[in-house]
Formats: structure tokens, sequence, C-alpha cells
């Protein structure tokens, strides 16, 4: 069993807005902690989740993958996701795998929180 | 929610760096996966040798499962292959030689020099000796221990499928873990069918893939979850680039094209 690489932390940036700060690695091994971290989010009534990617280390398909699963998860609960911090690489990856058109992408916080 | 309180409230906290140091940071590393993924393209485009089987791939974008109708599965397929050889051996055999393991009823048009990220595959599935449909797969990332197709629009499935070799207490397992909603409400309307040919289909690829390494009469474990139940009806229109109409009228139209080129018309 893969040992996760990454640490999240949860907090609230405003009613209604949780931002999840994503440190490490995102894999297929990263689930529980992001799924908990949603979790957390989510009892503490975000109706937006903004995830941090500005520590992000390193991410392959598998950590795609569970971002399309969280996505969903998300939406299930009539949260909307937004991502924040990301490299060009990563702002890429987004981009190729069409995620962006249901994760909102923003150059920082404070816009993503101004865009909801 | 007052977007601008919440701006300021974060600022004040001082819980957020400024966004020009963050972007600049950012683009200053480049992680190590960056190999790994398939440059970013708008629109796929198909290598000249094998054209001729990539006309429902050319020209399209790909589509991933949140772009595609039905219900989301997540549909895994795994094989234990013991001590007969480590994961990324496995993976790098899957990689040189990955049509080879495919099944009668699929033909796998990759490049020669086998799976690399950014490659883009034609293929042609369906039973028997009968039409086939075209589509294809773009390679989104491929490393030592995995990799992983994302298919075009039109394709069955608007999914990611990721191929993989896991090593757990000295045994090696080979794996094959899709995610996917079918593309169309024609495709979703055939799932039950289409969801037993997967099974036969995948099942066949992994004993072929571990008999090629000397482990015959394994068994596959098939497991199937159902993550979003909800039909995304906004995605309808996908039916237009249907790739088993396209593929139809493609070999309905066979003879015009042929008379046309022959007239040089």
């Amino acid at each position: 069993m893969a040992v996760p690489k990454l640490t999240v932390n949860v907090r609230t940036a405003a009613p209604g807005a949780a931002v999840i700060e994503i440190h490490g690695e995102v894999t297929a091994a990263s689930e529980n902690a992001l799924m908990s971290a949603h979790e957390q989010a989510t009892d503490s009534g975000a109706r937006l989740v903004v995830l941090d990617f500005s520590g992000l280390e390193y991410m392959n398909s598998g950590g795609i993958g569970m971002l399309v699963t969280l996505l969903v998860r998300a939406q299930r609960r009539q949260q909307r996701l937004a991502a924040i911090g990301l490299s060009d690489h990563y702002r890429q990856i987004f981009e190729l795998t069409r995620l962006d058109e249901a994760i909102a992408l923003h150059a920082d916080e404070a816009s993503a929180l101004t865009a909801a | 929610m007052s977007d601008e309180t919440s701006a300021e409230r974060v600022v004040e906290a001082g819980q957020a760096a400024p966004a020009t140091q963050v972007d600049e940071a950012a683009a200053s590393i480049t992680p190590r996966d960056a190999g790994n993924w398939a440059a970013k393209v708008d629109r796929l485009s198909v290598a000249d040798e094998v054209s001729g089987f990539g006309y429902n791939v050319a020209g399209r974008r790909v589509a991933g499962p949140h772009q595609g109708f039905g219900r989301l599965w997540q549909r895994t397929y795994s094989v234990d292959l013991g001590s007969a050889v480590g994961p990324q051996e496995l993976v790098a055999d899957w990689r040189a030689h990955f049509g080879d393991f495919w099944p009668k009823g699929g033909v796998f048009h990759g490049a020669l020099t086998g799976i690399e990220p950014g490659a883009v595959a034609p293929l042609e599935v369906g039973g028997g000796r009968g039409p086939k449909l075209a589509t294809g797969v773009l390679v989104l990332y491929a490393d030592d221990e995995s990799f992983t197709f994302m298919t075009p629009e039109g394709h069955m499935f608007a999914s990611m499928i990721t191929f993989s070799g896991e090593e757990a207490d000295g045994a090696t397992t080979a794996r094959i873990r899709i995610l996917l909603r079918t593309s169309d409400p024609l495709f979703e309307l055939g799932w039950p069918i289409m969801k037993r040919a997967e099974d036969t289909f995948w099942s066949g690829t992994l004993r072929n893939l571990a008999a090629s390494h000397g482990v015959d009469d394994v068994h596959v474990q098939e497991e199937s979850e159902c993550l979003d139940r909800q039909r995304l009806w906004k995605n309808w229109r996908n039916v237009w680039h249907n790739a088993g109409i396209r593929s139809a009228w493609h070999i309905v139209t066979a003879p015009f094209r042929s008379q046309k080129s022959a007239t040089g018309a």
C-alpha cells in the first residue's frame, strides 16, 4: 500500500467558503486525506470549496482521477469547486483534461471568493 | 456572501500570500511529473501513417467523465501475477506492446515506439468480421508504473483509463481502472450490452498480459461502482460526434469516396 505524501489543511475563508490547502503529492493514494478534508469543509457549511494547490509538488493521473470523483461529490452537495495556486504546468493539465470547465481556476484566493 | 469582505478578511488574517508571489514561485519550479504528461492540445491530431483510421479522432477534443452523459462508473479489473514480473518491468512491456495484448475484436493503431505521453492512437472495436467502430485515445500520462488514456469526443465513453502495475507483499498486480460515463444518450441505451463487452475485453487483455509473463489460468477480479447516478442531460448533444453513427456513415459512403478520388474530383 502506497504511503500518501500529502498533507491538507482546511480553513474557513469566509462565510460559506472553505479553503483546502494541499501540500505534497496528489495521487490515488491521497484519496482518504482529500476526501476527509472535503467532509470537513462540508461540515463547516461551505458552498464554495477552494482547492489551494500552491504547495502541490507532484500529481499523477490517479490524482486527476481523484479530483474527478471529488468534483462529483461536491456537485452532489450543491457545492462549487475552485482551484488556486496552480503553476503553469498544472494549469495546463487542468486545461488539457478539461477539468477547468468544471473547476473554476483563479489566480488567488481573493479572486476565487470574489467570483463566488 | 460578501465577496469584498471575504477577500479583505483573508488578507487581513495574513493567511494568503500575494498572488504575484505565489505565481512567480509556482512558475519557477519544474515538477518531476512534467515529462509524464501530454502537452496541452486543444484538438487532437493523428499521425500520417495511421490517419486512415483516425477519421473520428482528428480535430476532436478529449472528453473526460465530466463531459460525458451517462452515469459515472468506476470499473476496475485486476489480476495477481505473483512474483513473475515486477511492476516496472510489467508496465514497460505493456507500454511497448499494448495492442498485442488486446483480444480479438479490437485493433489498436498505436505508434511502433509504444505508449508515450501525448501520442494519439486510433483504434477499432467491434465483434466478429463485421464493420468496426473507429475511435481512438490520447495518452494523457505515462510513467514507470502506470499510463492513462483519455478518450476523444464521440468515443463510446467519456473516460480516463489507467493501466498500472502495483506491488504488495512481493506480488505484482496488473490493474485497469476506468472512470467513465457513456458519451451520449444512444451509447447510454447500449450500456447494458457494452458493459458486458467491456468486461470480456479487459479481462481478456489481462489474461493475455499474464500469459505473456508465463502466468496462466489467472482469475481476473472485477469491481464496478456507480459513483454518480445522475445523467448529465446538458451533454446530450454529444450524440453529434457519436463514433458509431459516424463510423457507419464512413463505411456506407466509402464507395463514393473511392469513385471521387479515382476521377480526381
